[in-house]
């Protein structure tokens, strides 16, 4: 059985600029932050980012690496909007998005899971959801009802990344915390998917850490596994820790001035590793 | 039936005041919704939901707004793991639920026409380049055409607006120019504001004053409206809290009166 275990650097050396790269969990929880570093200090552009928006679209966005990003939100959650992101809107700084209903983003991520080319949905029907994305299309119902309903398209990735509490060498993840989100849909829609969790575990001491419905991502659809403890820092990854709210209203503050951004940027984001990371953050809670 | 307060001297209305009065409002829009989910976003409609529950309204599902639906009277800010939980709602359990319908929301309105179109997603003409950028659609477009939405405006005269910006949630004049079985779900139930409550129990699909809160005039309502407010025959006050409610509010659900910070 192959051995899929690869560092962040080697996940963002298989990526291409220009590729649309699909980003597990929810706003600010859960998110792969290690991998997410490791793309801002890559020399990765032009990419379109499919995400339940957290800070992981805060900061690509803020730094230039996105030309285009679909979302249902971009929310640090306990900060109801992301402020980078807003900054980036205000000032009309992303070339292109497509901004959906959250539960019709749920409908592309399963569509391109299910590799069909859409799902129906009323989500969308009267509100400017349409107007904003001439892209989007309707559907006539075959059947007899013969009812109207937007086609929400399948969100095609080259490359999805996300962050498992647990996970074995094969590639096969557990979540631990309350809710897995939509992280198995993204490793289907992935072409590629590369998975960081908390801890590599033998896959026999799965059951040890929770019950077998929390094996939820199968081996068939992970392509490299990345150990990264703290590697969802800042976002929550319960029941490991929670979010580090100290640090991202830290990190929000930033939004507000250039250089503040730039020295937070070269403080924390874009350190050399994710060991890079976990030591200075060691020290910053030590003192 | 606990008796109601009346109106005093202390204020505009006596020892009850306005937070409390639009708690009730909101909860009142929850009048026979039965087994539903009731998905209230901001303190003052949480309240309202857990205080309808634990009223007239006992079959309603309410969640910790983590991923459970959980049982019993948690205050505001409490821990979800001191209640009792009994039912498993991640975060497509709600979508779901939207879809199937047995949910009410109650969500924002920073702008809301006379429509009921309401935007919460951005400021400005061009969306591309807003001057304000706001939550984004989040679930509003979804939510509006599949089940019973509430909305809460605390601040009537910022948010009455002649036109909105952006549609999030599209109103009655939205979906009427869809297909029926498109629109057959569409429910606006209720805005509440700090001036009054408001519904479309209109023939028209426009918004109808259905109570004005203690010593609010339909004049001071109007001059907080961009809009001509509709009103359909005398317009009642609305409902103050009983015994029972008020202790509810204040001693169990929001004992800190983090419900007050929302009228700025």
């Amino acid at each position: 059985m192959a051995d899929k275990r690869m560092t962040e650097d080697e996940v963002v050396a298989e990526l291409e600029s220009g590729m649309t790269i699909g980003i597990g969990g929810w706003g600010s929880r859960r998110k792969p932050m290690s991998l997410v570093r490791a793309i801002l200090r890559s020399d990765l552009t032009d990419l379109h980012v499919v995400s339940y928006g957290g800070p992981d679209v805060g900061i690509l966005t803020a730094a230039g690496k996105c030309r285009k990003v679909t979302y249902g939100f971009v929310s640090l959650d306990s900060i109801p909007l992301e402020p980078h992101f807003r900054a980036v809107r205000q000032g009309g700084l992303l070339p292109d998005f497509m901004e959906l209903d959250e539960g019709a983003f749920y409908l592309g991520l399963m569509a391109a899971a299910h590799r069909v080319p859409f799902y129906p949905t009323r989500a969308g029907l009267g509100s400017s959801m349409l107007a904003n994305n001439p892209e989007l299309r309707t559907v006539v119902s075959p059947y007899d009802d013969g009812e109207e309903l937007v086609a929400i398209p399948a969100f095609e990735m080259d490359a999805a990344i996300i962050h498992m509490n647990r996970a074995d060498q094969k590639g096969n993840g557990q979540f631990l915390g309350p809710d897995i989100y939509f992280d198995d849909l993204f490793a289907m829609a992935g072409e590629k998917t590369y998975l960081s969790a908390e801890q590599i575990i033998p896959t026999d001491d799965f059951l040890k850490e929770g019950p077998v419905h929390t094996l939820r991502i199968p081996r068939t659809h992970v392509d490299g596994v990345v150990e990264a403890p703290m590697g969802a820092h800042f976002t929550e990854c319960p029941p490991d820790y929670g979010r580090d709210e100290a640090f991202q209203r830290d990190y929000a503050a930033t939004a507000k001035d250039p250089e503040l951004w730039a020295q937070f940027r070269t403080d924390w984001l874009e350190l050399e590793s994710h060991e890079a990371y976990r030591t200075k953050l060691e020290e910053r809670s030590a003192s | 039936m606990s008796t109601s307060h009346t109106p005093g001297n202390g204020g505009p209305t006596g020892d009850i005041t306005l937070d409390e009065i639009c708690v009730v409002a909101l909860a009142e829009a929850f009048r026979g919704d039965g087994e539903t989910l009731c998905n209230p976003m901001g303190s003052v409609p949480v309240i309202a939901g857990r205080l309808a529950r634990a009223t007239f309204e006992p079959d309603l599902m309410l969640t910790d707004t983590i991923a459970y639906a959980i049982e019993g009277n948690l205050p505001l800010g409490g821990n979800p793991s001191d209640a009792t939980i009994e039912a498993y709602m991640p975060f497509r359990s709600i979508f779901d639920q939207v879809w199937s319908g047995k949910r009410h929301v109650v969500m924002g309105a920073p702008q809301i026409d006379r429509h009921g179109n309401q935007n919460f997603a951005a400021i400005g003409d061009d969306y591309s380049h807003p001057k304000v950028q706001l939550l984004g659609m989040r679930g509003a477009p979804g939510n509006v055409i599949n089940h019973a939405t509430t909305y809460w405006v605390p601040t009537q005269a910022r948010s009455f607006v002649e036109s909105v910006d952006v549609v999030s949630g599209p109103g009655y004049d939205a979906v009427a120019r869809l297909p029926e079985p498109s629109r057959r779900y569409h429910d606006i139930r209720r805005i509440v504001t700090d001036l009054g409550a408001y519904d479309f129990e209109t023939d028209d699909g426009t918004l109808r004053v259905r109570s004005l809160h203690p010593g609010v005039t339909l004049k001071q309502a109007q001059e907080a409206s961009a809009f001509e407010l509709t009103v359909t025959g005398d317009i009642p006050e609305s409902r103050h809290p009983t015994d029972e409610e008020l202790h509810l509010i204040r001693e169990v659900f929001d004992p800190s009166g983090v419900r007050k910070s929302e009228f700025r």
